[in-house]
């Protein structure tokens, strides 16, 4: 070191500010291994990633959407709390004003609605897109359960939201939802009191919906979303896709997460924001007339990812319909990894060639199947006036479900004889058909109920939010 | 020496008794601060009119065999033929809707499933899974109150549940 005389050496700005300009790229695959381990941001992935991995008809981008959708929800949920307060004499007028006399506040409003929309459809598909292609088997059983439970604070979390906005609409959808919950045996009335704050929808349920939908379920999301990034690395990074050529998996080649990987994601992300905000700015998120406690809708709907339970209650009791069918249904899907324990096939979409087949005519059988039954059981079956001495519970509830438990068991036996089927493909052709079945049935609570719960053509019902 | 080492076989060491009382204690604890944080989550007090005991009106306001409804209640006054009363919550059986009364198709019609019940809240056509819950009534000084505190829940009408000034 040189001398300094320290009293009139003057004192330099410029190294501090260099410190503030970012550092040139890297260039150079060490340099870029390296800035991915450095980042707190980019150390989600690891440095070098599998070239097949990338590929975009592999994972469609579904589970980098829906963090993506997580976070736009999270930031213009913050700003919205700004304009808004939890009561029933406030919350209208605050959403009134929002969409008028606030910069941006309609805006704001739309985005969050529909990417909390669309949130609900990136997460089942990419749900889907992880069954079909095997990737929750082991060692990724866990991270399955965390997707499942994400799932459930997703659909809450859109619930308790859908509450906020005080008017017809979102009244009595909880009115419907939450009752639904009170079939419950011994828990259902509790938990439906506890929920509610009260014996019905009112100003007490307005707040508990509100701390639910901006602490309890966005931690939860928050905690969830964590420990699932980092178990993907735990396990090995994403499942690697394979042709059903191929009976060896092949040489892993990877390339740098810097420029390919982050590239590709910036890419993806700004073109989906860009979709979201151009959807946001010309189509309105609904809004009816303020709530009415002494009028229901006709007809009145749960929000449209319920839909498929309610059209549900309709042709079963209660107990059976949203609380038995949906519970074990739940636990079936959670349970996955457990009882679809074969090694083989993953990354393989539908596993095989009879896979695939065995795929499509699910969902064939499925679409017409469905609209089939919905249709008998409206116009031809009558379980109360054939059965009358017994309970409903029985009548409309039991004996309909048995009927059919014995169609799908007769369909899997179909299966395992004419095509021969491992218990993979036919958990894959039950998991579709039942799936598909979901589908039409929401399909048709959203088109095709019209007043009184009857079915109508669809256009004949007055404009439905979503 | 025999009898103390035969003791050591078939009791439990002291440190795993320990150990089994501080897990008890946790235990203990754990319940405790879950019915702490259910008490308060319990619904609070209900506040304002319904719920409290309203005042529907006088007897002769209400000639036999009309229904009458009474927004702020939440309920419809049913005078019977014979000149009794029943105070009949909105509130579907099913799954929760307001029903409303359809004079010209002499029932009260749910709108969101289509659930039917007679002017006593009787079932007539399901979803719904049993009648309509009733208040209690009570007539004094020719004044009808009706406490809507607690709907009773009941499986189809009976003559007890009728009220007479």
């Amino acid at each position: 070191m040189s001398e300094h005389n320290p009293e009139t050496t003057p004192i330099s700005i410029t190294p501090h500010l260099r410190r503030l300009v970012p550092p040139a790229l890297p260039v150079d695959d060490r340099s870029r291994m390296r800035m991915v381990m450095d980042s707190l941001v980019l150390h989600i992935h690891p440095s070098k990633v599998p070239v097949r991995t990338m590929s975009w008809t592999y994972t469609w981008g579904l589970g980098g959407l829906s963090a993506m959708l997580v976070t736009i929800l999270a930031m213009t949920g913050v700003f919205l709390e700004m304009n808004y307060t939890p009561s029933p004499a406030q919350a209208y007028q605050d959403i009134l004003r929002l969409r008028m006399d606030t910069w941006f506040g309609d805006l704001l409003r739309n985005i969050h609605h529909w990417s909390a929309n669309l949130l609900v459809i990136t997460a089942v598909l990419h749900l889907l897109r992880v069954f079909f292609t095997g990737s929750h088997r082991a060692p990724r059983e866990l991270n399955w359960l965390l997707g499942v439970g994400m799932l459930l604070l997703v659909l809450a979390a859109n619930f308790t939201g859908y509450l906020l906005p005080w008017d017809q609409l979102a009244f009595w959808a909880i009115t419907v939802g939450t009752s639904i919950l009170s079939y419950l045996p011994i828990l259902g009335p509790l938990l439906s009191r506890l929920l509610l704050g009260g014996p019905e929808v009112g100003a007490a349920t307005l707040l508990n919906f509100y701390a639910l939908h901006i602490s309890f379920i966005p931690l939860g999301i928050i905690i969830l979303m964590s420990y699932h990034f980092w178990r993907v690395r735990k396990d090995g990074g994403l499942s690697q896709p394979r042709t059903l050529k191929e009976t060896t998996p092949a040489r892993i080649e990877r390339v740098t997460t810097i420029p390919h990987l982050v590239r590709r994601e910036l890419v993806f992300a700004l073109v989906w924001l860009a979709i979201i905000v151009f959807w946001a700015m010309y189509v309105p998120a609904p809004l009816e007339g303020i709530a009415n406690p002494e009028v229901s809708p006709n007809p009145a709907k749960a929000p449209w990812y319920f839909l498929g339970i309610q059209e549900l209650l309709l042709h079963f009791h209660p107990l059976v319909g949203a609380i038995l069918i949906p519970a074990v249904s739940l636990g079936a899907l959670a349970l996955l990894p457990y009882y679809d324990v074969t090694p083989h096939n993953v990354g393989i979409y539908f596993r095989s060639r009879r896979g695939r087949y065995l795929a499509l005519l699910a969902v064939i059988l499925a679409l017409l199947l469905t609209p089939t039954w919905v249709l008998a059981d409206e116009f031809m079956l009558d379980w109360s006036a054939w059965l009358p001495t017994w309970p409903s519970l029985v009548s409309n509830g039991i004996v309909p479900l048995a009927l059919v438990l014995l169609g799908l068991i007769g369909l899997d036996e179909l299966v395992k004889r004419l095509f021969a089927a491992s218990l993979e493909e036919r958990i894959l052709f039950l998991f579709l058909f039942l799936f598909t079945a979901l589908i039409v049935l929401t399909l048709v609570g959203i088109l095709f109920r019209g007043p009184g719960m009857a079915l109508v053509w669809p256009g004949s019902i007055p404009a439905h939010g979503l | 020496m025999q009898a103390y080492q035969s003791i050591e076989n078939k009791s439990i060491s002291r440190r795993d008794m320990l150990k089994l009382s501080w897990g008890a204690l946790a235990g203990l604890v754990a319940v405790e601060v879950g019915g702490l944080a259910l008490s308060y989550m319990k619904p609070r007090l209900a506040a304002g009119e319904f719920g409290s005991i309203i005042t529907a009106g006088i007897v002769d306001e209400f000639p036999p065999g009309s229904v009458t409804q009474i927004p702020n209640g939440r309920f419809y006054l049913t005078r019977l033929e014979d000149g009794g009363f029943l105070a009949i919550y909105q509130r579907c059986t099913h799954l929760g809707c307001s029903v409303p009364w359809e004079q010209t198709a002499n029932s009260f019609i749910c709108p969101c499933h289509s659930s039917s019940f007679s002017a006593d809240g009787t079932l007539l056509n399901p979803p719904a899974p049993r009648a309509l819950d009733i208040f209690p009534v009570s007539i004094e000084d020719g004044q009808i109150k009706v406490d809507t505190a607690r709907p009773v829940s009941r499986e189809g009408f009976e003559i007890a549940q009728v009220v007479h000034p």
